[in-house]
């Protein structure tokens, strides 16, 4: 599996006479953290690149190819919300078939693709467990080991740990960049906590009022002093 | 978290409420035993044939009426949670809540309109060269009305329960491009099934204690329910052993129902059917859309024909006949009467049980009796259900009979029994209303120092007025188009609307039928529309 580029180009969307616009390119391969104050259009930015909704103006291109026509199952994406990504009365291993078998007929050749997943995050083992059994940060991997056998091209990672603690986070953050690694997926992750987010990024989107401010290398990002709204949001400013 | 005086007053008044209850209703039951022991002979063949047919017919039709209520119900309610966006929408769900509020004798008269012998359906499968029309009397008739009331009721609950999937899901769902049965397999029907059980209890006691329906739709002993077997026994029979042997029947049924529905989970969950479910993406394939709007469609023109029928044939009546007539008036003036009594009763004793429930609350961790208190406070206004309006009439009708007038009574009995039977809705309409009302304000009022007619005039009455005219107008509904007590106990000088309504029926003046029936079935559905305007901004109360 091999990243895709991820480009929004005007991408605009109108809520109630509110409205949000996106402009972003994302490289082939890149992990990008998504920042900015609540209702900056964070989650909106992933829900369009997704598929969950629909932009009234511009293009949203993944591959180079125009998505603006295609269901949420055919994009080339893979998306991890904070929370109910299981189905809470089917186990861990039907869980994650159902990444690759949308009607639950797995063969021999897919339970193996699942238990590799297991273990590729840490979970060797846990095929035959409840969701309701595992801790938070456990069900969170899960939701990740089916990301894996999707094997789609592009992660979207919405707050997927921000109800963990702070070293749980940490690790999460490492597994992440190193499934990145191996596979070479492009990852778009929002998140609350920038200085982590920066660790293990290369980019960084800015969001304010619903509208991408500015992006770039994650490398010096927090210091540029070039972007309105960025300090006071850091609480940098005064 | 009460003054140590108001406690006390609060305590001792739902004491009260809960010994008046225990003695209206322990009386009817000790008599229908009473009666029952004085009897001498009743192993009669005849006798216990009779009974037994009766009851057996009560519980198959409730089995069929449940099976076809909630089997319709599940489609219907997928279709409606898979198209989250049409036009007529959320008046569709609306309508849903209308069977309700609405009299069951008023729908009865649409119904027979619309599926009786010169009814539109009849007509059509004439014409079509059918020459065995469907009779609506019988089995059939009681079917097609108690899935009339229920289904939309079942509807409801089970689209609450839809409501309550999280977004994630459906957003899983459709990123994994889940096939419609896989979605209802996976998601659909595992939360569905959650309020499955519930559902089915609830609308299985309402088809057993239904008695209107029956009593207009039902047919000879063949098709009979204990509710109208014991009416027949004490209005028509005079055989008050056989009305006594079938009530003592009906309350060991609805007590063995009542037990299981406590173990099944209580009554069923329900939650806000705002007909906003925005976060789900509407199925899509032409098979899907079409079989989701053909169900939509048909259960509307199923829900729609009958109101539109009454209506239609109301508004053909001879009102200015009708309004010159004064027992018309007289029949409006009772009605209202005994509503407005009932509504301000059931309201008051609700008011003084929810009161001293929480009054008792500070004790409960500390003291048993605070809790058993407090639990039989809230199991009073359930065990209202217990004994089904006819029951309780029949026990005192048995009680009185022989000592006074049993008829000039009428009245008292008739606002007795529908302030009762209003307990357990105005009780739901309320409670979660005071809790959330005493959550924001009994520290603030107690540490402010505001008491007395000030707290009444500043604090509680602003925050429960909403509550309390919706408790209001939903008891008063509920009074105004029962025929249960009436029908026991209704005679030349106390006539309701209801009653009148049946005796034009019996008496084939079907036009003055249609006209009584519009007034009814519009002054029910106004109390019900203002009550949902009311229910839309009170805060937590929820039917």
């Amino acid at each position: 599996m091999i990243g895709q580029s991820v480009s929004l180009d005007a991408a605009t969307l109108e809520h109630d006479g509110h409205r949000m616009t996106f402009d972003a390119q994302i490289a082939p391969g890149a992990i990008a953290a998504i920042i900015g104050p609540s209702g900056a259009g964070k989650t909106t930015l992933l829900n369009l690149i997704a598929g969950f909704e629909r932009a009234d103006r511009g293009e949203i291109r993944i591959g180079g190819t125009d998505m603006s026509g295609t269901d949420p199952a055919d994009r080339p994406v893979s998306m991890v919300f904070q929370e109910n990504n299981l189905f809470s009365h089917l186990d861990i291993a039907t869980n994650i078939v159902l990444g690759i078998r949308p009607r639950l007929s797995a063969d021999a050749a897919d339970l193996a693709t699942v238990t590799a997943a297991l273990e590729r995050v840490g979970l060797a083992g846990f095929e035959r467990r409840m969701p309701g059994t595992l801790s938070g940060g456990e069900r969170q991997r899960v939701a990740i080991a089916r990301a894996l056998v999707r094997r789609r091209p592009v992660l979207l990672l919405d707050e997927p740990f921000a109800a963990l603690g702070p070293r749980l986070r940490r690790d999460m953050l490492l597994l992440v960049r190193q499934l990145q690694i191996e596979t070479g997926m492009t990852v778009l992750i929002v998140t609350h906590q920038p200085q982590e987010a920066a660790d293990i990024a290369d980019e960084i989107i800015f969001m304010d009022a619903g509208r991408t401010v500015a992006s770039g290398p994650a490398e010096g990002f927090f210091e540029r002093e070039d972007i309105p709204g960025l300090a006071d949001y850091l609480g940098n400013g005064e | 978290m009460l003054g140590r005086r108001r406690t006390a007053t609060g305590i001792g008044a739902g004491l009260f409420v809960l010994c008046a209850m225990a003695g209206v209703i322990g009386a009817a039951v000790l008599a229908l035993l009473g009666a029952a022991t004085a009897f001498e002979n009743t192993d009669n063949a005849l006798f216990t044939g009779y009974i037994w047919t009766v009851t057996r017919f009560t519980l198959l039709q409730a089995c069929l009426s449940t099976l076809l209520s909630v089997g319709l119900a599940i489609p219907l309610a997928r279709a409606l949670a898979r198209r989250p966006r049409f036009p007529g929408r959320r008046w569709l769900v609306r309508l849903l809540a209308v069977p309700i509020g609405l009299p069951p004798i008023v729908a009865a008269l649409g119904l027979i309109e619309i599926w009786g012998r010169q009814g539109i359906v009849n007509s059509a499968l004439l014409a079509a060269g059918l020459s065995e029309p469907v009779s609506i009397y019988g089995l059939a008739g009681i079917l097609i009305a108690h899935v009339f009331f229920n289904m939309p009721l079942a509807t409801r609950l089970l689209l609450a329960q839809l409501d309550r999937v999280p977004r994630e899901h459906w957003r899983n769902a459709s990123q994994l491009g889940l096939g419609p049965w896989t979605v209802f397999r996976l998601i659909e029907w595992p939360f569905m099934r959650g309020n499955l059980a519930p559902v089915c209890g609830l609308v299985f006691m309402l088809c057993v204690t239904s008695f209107t329906l029956v009593l207009l739709l039902g047919g000879g002993p063949a098709a009979t329910t204990i509710e109208v077997a014991i009416y027949q026994a004490l209005r028509f029979d005079f055989d008050p052993q056989r009305a006594v042997a079938l009530a003592l029947i009906q309350l060991a049924l609805t007590s063995a129902l009542l037990a299981m529905l406590a173990l099944m989970g209580g009554s069923p969950r329900e939650g806000g059917t705002s007909g906003l479910i925005a976060q789900r993406s509407p199925a899509r394939g032409p098979a899907s859309v079409t079989i989701d709007f053909a169900l939509i469609v048909l259960s509307a023109v199923f829900l729609v024909s009958p109101l539109v029928s009454v209506a239609v044939s109301g508004l053909l009546a001879d009102f200015a006949r009708l309004l010159s007539e004064t027992i018309v008036w007289r029949a409006i003036a009772t009605s209202l009467a005994i509503a407005l009594a009932a509504a301000m009763i059931s309201v008051a004793m609700g008011l003084c049980l929810i009161r001293a429930r929480y009054a008792a609350l500070p004790f409960a961790p500390r003291h048993a009796g605070a809790r058993v208190f407090r639990v039989s406070a809230t199991g009073a206004s359930s065990l209202v259900l217990l004994v089904p309006p006819i029951v309780l009439g029949a026990g005192w009708f048995v009680l009185l009979r022989g000592h006074v007038d049993v008829f000039a009574l009428a009245p008292v009995i008739v606002v007795t029994v529908n302030a009762l039977m209003a307990l357990p809705f105005v009780m739901r309409v309320l409670e979660p209303a005071h809790t959330t009302h005493m959550a924001r304000t009994a520290r603030l009022v107690q540490s402010l120092g505001i008491a007395g007619i000030n707290r009444l005039v500043l604090v509680d009455w602003p925050g429960l007025r909403r509550p309390l005219l919706l408790a209001v107008a939903f008891a008063m509904a509920l009074s105004l188009g029962d025929l249960g007590a009436i029908a026991l106990f209704g005679s030349q000088d106390v006539v309701t609307l209801p009653y009148l309504l049946l005796q034009r029926m019996g008496s084939y003046r079907t036009s003055d039928a249609a006209g009584l029936a519009l007034v009814l079935g519009l002054v029910c559905l106004l109390l019900m529309v203002l009550a949902d305007r009311e229910r839309g901004r009170a805060s937590g109360a929820e039917l």
